[in-house]
């Protein structure tokens, strides 16, 4: 069947996924995760695979025709990455192994040279635990505090207090673009007019929204964004930190190694230029010429379209789960939320739903997402989460509602 | 695999109405621990006379193998011996290994779990309530009792 949603051509696009076409037991895979990973275009496969078919080598090291052809393909991926999330130049995007390497950079490059006693950093309650741990690991170093700001029953993020939470005191604000766990999209302009109000900067975990929405880091006015390549088409241990010259700049590096230095000195050193000094060690090339062709092939989709289809599949989702008695945590209006649909069906527990839809080859997460606070504050363990892309199909979404009815048969 | 395996009448009917969950006031034996993956948690209590176990009941929420689990091995653990509560257990973590073949003798109602092992994602739901007891009876005899852990 044809399946036109959102102005992207799903069947095309799924030709271009070699592991759609697999099956699970004697089932068709049903692959609605990709909130934890997404699957990889055959571009983006053969991308990693040529580079170390005929390219490979260290960046910035080779004096040899490889070497240069690897630092250029780095490179040239830096550029890429710049280009898709609107920055300036290319030395504003550190790369880093994902996002939680790049929000543990800022929570301690940037924590650790800019907060001491009294000051205060703000983050959500919705957030990943990597943007909660790295900064309570900086609060017990620098002696900040951490302060949250609560969520309303429907999921969204309740800003009544802002005025009390955001003050003077506040150094950083470091928030998800878009909940991994509830859906919700965050008011990005809105919070970084408002830290910047107070002279604080802020800090974006674009873990979930940079594979499935435009960015313009210059629009949104955000100091620092971290993204994460295995969710957006891309291999894992690829992504990356933007960050304004200013507040690059103005951060201590995280790992101390090679390729990071400037000169070493028995008693010290000295580094190199941002973005280069938070890039010590031999980094995730491959991996990174990969990201490369990831964003090339979303780009050829057009984000707009991208996020247009999220929306619509979201949208016939959330009327199908409810419609089928499920309950849904996380806003309900598909145009100011992602495709990350977390629910309960019924009285079965989400781990038990995630074995019965397994059976049906409908590949779903369980568990608490990484969320505890944000599971606690709805007074839930865990959720069941059906999460879409650009390969999925209102069929798919029929099939996991299909496979609630096996789980309804055997638990009913 | 075949989810009747897994989800058999008999766990089914301890998810639904789990035998001997609650808490026990004055159990000088308790041991709390969860399973970080999933947020399961589980609470053991026990009372020992005698070396028995006269006692042992639990709390907690999760998914109906680590609940099933909790009710089963309050029902098989009662009226033990310590050491012998300690030996079955070691043997249900050796069937959820695949190393140990199970007797009905000993294992009663917990052989419904063995079907378990044909999913390792969830051998940990149903190993969770047995670690827990082996925590709290370690700690048999001290004065404290054990300490809680994690998975």
């Amino acid at each position: 069947m044809t399946d036109h949603v959102g102005g992207l051509d799903v069947e095309a696009i799924r030709r271009d996924f070699p592991i759609l076409t697999r099956t699970v037991g004697e089932r068709p895979l049903v692959y609605l995760d990709s909130a934890a990973t997404s699957h990889k275009p055959h571009q983006v496969i053969e991308a990693e695979a040529e580079f170390y078919r005929r390219h490979n080598a260290n960046a910035h090291r080779g004096m040899h025709m490889l070497g240069e052809e690897a630092t250029e393909a780095y490179e040239g991926a830096r550029a890429t990455v710049a280009r898709f999330l609107g920055a300036p130049e290319p030395e504003t995007i550190v790369f880093t192994r994902g996002v939680t390497e790049s929000m543990n950079l800022v929570a301690q490059g940037w924590g650790r040279a800019h907060l001491g006693e009294g000051d205060e950093v703000l983050i959500t309650e919705m957030e990943h635990h990597s943007n909660i741990v790295p900064w309570q690991m900086t609060a017990a170093v620098t002696g900040a505090k951490l302060r949250y700001i609560p969520l309303t029953d429907d999921g969204l993020l309740d800003l009544s207090q802002l005025g009390s939470l955001l003050t003077e005191r506040t150094k950083i604000v470091s928030v998800t673009g878009m909940s991994n766990a509830l859906g919700t999209i965050t008011p990005l302009r809105q919070l970084a007019d408002a830290a910047h109000a107070v002279g604080a900067k802020i800090a974006v975990d674009a873990a979930q929204l940079a594979p499935h929405s435009p960015i313009d880091v210059l629009a949104l006015d955000v100091d620092l964004l971290g993204f994460t390549g295995h969710k957006m088409l891309g291999p894992t241990a690829s992504g990356g930190l933007y960050g304004t010259r200013e507040v690059l700049e103005s951060m201590e590096p995280m790992l101390g190694g090679g390729e990071m230095i400037h000169e070493v000195f028995h008693d010290h050193s000295t580094y190199k230029p941002a973005p280069y000094k938070f890039e010590g060690g031999t980094m995730p090339i491959a991996q990174q010429v990969g990201l490369a062709a990831a964003i090339d092939y979303l780009e050829a989709l057009g984000m707009a379209n991208v996020r247009a289809h999220e929306e619509e599949i979201t949208r016939y989702a959330l009327d199908r789960l409810l419609d089928a008695g499920a309950t849904v945590y996380g806003p309900k209006d598909p145009s100011i939320r992602g495709g990350a649909v977390s629910f309960w069906f019924k009285d079965v527990h989400p781990h038990d739903l995630a074995t019965i839809l397994n059976e049906e080859g409908v590949a779903i997460r369980a568990g608490h997402h990484c969320a505890q606070l944000a599971m606690r504050r709805y007074g839930v363990p865990a959720t069941a989460r059906a999460s879409f892309y650009v390969y999925n199909t209102t069929a798919e979404v029929d099939a996991l509602i299909d496979a609630l009815d096996r789980a309804q048969s055997i638990f009913g | 695999m075949a989810l009747d395996d897994i989800y058999k009448e008999v766990i089914l009917d301890h998810y639904k109405n789990p035998r001997n969950k609650r808490e026990l006031p004055g159990a000088e034996l308790r041991c709390h621990a969860n399973n970080p993956l999933c947020g399961d948690e589980i609470t053991v209590f026990a009372h020992v006379e005698a070396d028995s176990v006269a006692e042992v009941t639990f709390q907690g929420a999760g998914c109906s193998i680590s609940q099933s689990s909790a009710s089963m091995m309050t029902e098989a653990v009662t009226g033990a011996s310590v050491d012998d509560a300690k030996t079955l257990a070691g043997k249900f973590r050796g069937m959820m290994a695949g190393e140990v073949e199970p007797d009905e003798d000993s294992f009663g109602d917990l052989v419904a779990l063995k079907g378990v092992v044909q999913y390792p994602i969830r051998i940990k739901c149903a190993v969770l309530a047995w670690d827990v007891l082996q925590d709290a009876l370690d700690g048999a005899g001290s004065a404290s009792g054990a300490q809680p852990h994690s998975v």
